[in-house]
């Protein structure tokens, strides 16, 4: 019989180790998946991971697009990091995201079609300061009325997926698109597009926000008295009452950041690889976050490494479906089993599998 | 604007039948809840009972059988979130987030080949209610009957409200919890299996909606008390016909802005529960969300 011995401490050696056979646990059940669907698990799972990256036919189209898809992820991800140590869940980042894209379309379209440098710095305030009040709508209900921000923060992302339909629809729609959906396409707006910046990398000023935010969320929690405060009150709260941490400015500071970050990722991508907002401009790189966060062990590096191989994911179905017939909603619940297996595996952190049966003390 | 188009005794079926769903899904919900366990999948397990239930039924022809499959389906998808949560002692936020987003892309897999398709009709009752209006009455009926009268609820609540003195006096939590965990499972497929079958009644992708997320504000509404449960549902019901009526209507509000209340509505009904600061405190079972490991 196997039971399990809680350690003293978690293990470290664990705790690098749980998502790397996750990831491996995972291909083996995709391609269980795959193989029931009735394609070659093998071919599959080549496709997914390694054809992106190279072969030579596909490769130079799909390789940039692993920086603007990990982009978002990662910019996300840190600020979801943050408040998921601190056992703050804010799970609505979709929405922030969404509405971080409406906040900095909008600023962009006000000036169009006037020319000026300042536009693009103002659509990424816009954009930051977006995400950052929509987040503070669950923060600000919590601290006064002890509200759920779980259900709270979720439950805004159908309320800003109405919103986005509404100003795709009539708000900000093109007045020269002929009556389409949608508004004018960024992209064609020089002042307001978020552009490749070193040719054939797919680098743009998202990937540019994702790695400074890396680097300051690895300062924020190695170095600074509030990182230190943000695990103390995820990992004991009780202790952090005693030690004079505020709680309301931990939820704040977590639900902000995430949420400014999340409009951050929703501007770069509104003015950048999207170009427009239109109503299936939502994409769930939100919720898709939630797992990049946790395979990265809520850790800035980890989700950097995490999120370049979600973006994989994410590229590498859509290259499945192209060329296995594989529905894109196969890498959905294959990025879904990943969580499953991560989580599963984490027993092993935090407990030691004994065989025999329990001594008596 | 013709508001004397909306008939009263319409209203209130079309409100009953609009509201089984999350009452469904609710009281299931509200079980998992009195064992001490929180789990946020109830839309993955929704969206799962919702395409099994559909393809159930289409595949026999059966409605009835359609149910069964959906409350089999929800149950299959809940005891993953059991065993990762129960043996292998995961945090239950996370695996129930984990739960939703597999739902969601597994049901969408499923579903590629149901959609376009018309489920079989099921019979009406009265004023066109089908039966699983009133079985979701009775279980909810049920559910407050056996949580208050009987040996089986005190175990449950004594299990959520200190599961380290149920341990003691011998009562198996991880056991009593997968079972109320199944239940929930059950419940919420029933809940998505309706909207497959009756309220659509078609499959489309993540076609729930938000519902599971409603039902788990619902319970809190409710206080965990069960026949909260069923006013929770009945008023959001209420107002997701009516602002589906005043759309029909031509009221001039835009229809986005009329789609969102009742996400808006369900929030502002969340913090006045929770602004009361004795209500909540008083029903919330003690261990909710927390992990039990016997050798603590």
């Amino acid at each position: 019989m196997i039971r399990l011995e809680k350690r003293k401490q978690p293990s470290q050696v664990w705790s690098y180790l749980t998502p790397i056979l996750a990831v491996i646990a995972t291909m083996i059940a995709g391609g269980i998946m795959f193989w029931i669907l009735g394609k070659n698990p093998f071919e599959a799972i080549r496709i997914i991971f390694w054809d992106p990256l190279f072969n030579t036919q596909f490769a130079s189209y799909s390789r940039p697009q692993l920086l603007v898809k990990a982009a978002p992820l990662i910019l996300i991800a840190i600020g979801l990091s943050l408040g998921f140590r601190a056992g703050v869940w804010n799970i609505g980042a979709e929405g922030q995201y969404v509405i971080g894209a409406i906040c900095g379309a909008a600023v962009g379209l006000a000036f169009y079609p006037m020319e000026s440098f300042i536009i693009f710095p103002l659509m990424v305030l816009a954009g930051a300061f977006g995400g950052f009040l929509w987040a503070m709508i669950p923060a600000l209900l919590k601290i006064a009325f002890r509200t759920n921000e779980i259900l709270v923060s979720l439950l805004l992302v159908y309320v800003a997926d109405q919103l986005l339909a509404s100003m795709a629809l009539s708000t900000l729609r093109n007045p020269d698109g002929g009556g389409f959906p949608g508004s004018r396409n960024l992209q064609q707006y020089p002042s307001a597009a978020n552009p490749e910046l070193i040719a054939g990398t797919g680098a743009h000023w998202g990937v540019v926000a994702a790695l400074i935010a890396v680097i300051f969320a690895y300062i924020l929690l190695a170095k600074h008295k509030l990182g230190f405060q943000i695990k103390l009150a995820g990992q004991s709260p009780r202790a952090a009452h005693f030690a004079g941490v505020n709680t309301s400015v931990i939820i704040v500071v977590c639900l902000g950041l995430s949420g400014l970050l999340a409009g951050l990722a929703g501007l770069f991508e509104v003015a950048g690889p999207a170009g427009q907002i239109s109503i299936d401009f939502a994409s769930n790189y939100g919720f898709t976050a939630i797992i990049v966060a946790f395979l990265g062990r809520l850790h800035p590096v980890g989700i950097l490494l995490a999120g370049l191989l979600m973006a994989l994911t994410y590229i590498g179905g859509e290259l499945a479906q192209l060329m296995l017939g594989i529905p894109l909603a196969a890498i959905q619940a294959f990025q879904g089993m990943l969580l499953f297996f991560l989580l599963a595996m984490d027993v092993l952190t935090d407990y030691r599998p004994v065989i025999g049966k329990a001594k008596v003390v | 604007m013709d508001l004397s188009a909306i008939n009263p005794i319409v209203l209130i079926a079309s409100l009953m039948v609009a509201s089984t769903p999350i009452l469904l899904a609710a009281i299931g919900e509200l079980v998992v809840e009195k064992s001490g366990v929180l789990n946020l999948g109830v839309e993955g397990m929704m969206i799962t009972g919702a395409i099994c239930g559909f393809a159930m039924a289409v595949e026999t022809g059966s409605p009835a059988l359609g149910f069964i499959g959906a409350a089999l389906g929800g149950a299959a998808l809940s005891l993953i979130f059991a065993f990762l949560t129960q043996v292998l002692l995961s945090n239950q936020v996370a695996t129930g987030l984990a739960l939703t987003l597999f739902g969601l892309g597994f049901s969408a897999l499923i579903g590629q080949s149901y959609i376009g398709v018309k489920p079989p009709t099921s019979a009406t009752l009265i004023l066109g209610l089908d039966a699983m209006v009133f079985v979701g009455i009775g279980i909810i009926a049920v559910t407050w009957w056996v949580l208050k009268y009987t040996r089986v609820g005190l175990i449950l609540r004594a299990v959520g409200e200190n599961h380290d003195a149920a341990h003691a006096l011998g009562y198996k939590v991880v056991l009593i919890r997968t079972a109320a965990i199944a239940f929930g499972g059950a419940c919420a497929g029933l809940g998505g299996a309706y909207l497959s079958l009756i309220r659509v009644p078609q499959w489309t992708e993540g076609m729930t909606s938000g519902a599971g997320w409603i039902a788990l504000a619902i319970v809190v509404f409710a206080s965990w008390k069960p026949w909260r449960v069923l006013l929770g549902a009945y008023l959001f019901g209420g107002i997701t016909v009516l602002q589906l009526n005043l759309q029909a209507a031509g009221v001039k509000i835009p229809v986005e802005y009329l789609s969102m209340s009742p996400y808006l509505i369900t929030i502002i009904v969340l913090v006045i529960m929770s602004a009361d600061r004795t209500r909540t405190a008083l029903n919330a079972p003690a261990m909710l969300g927390r992990s039990f490991h016997a050798s603590n």
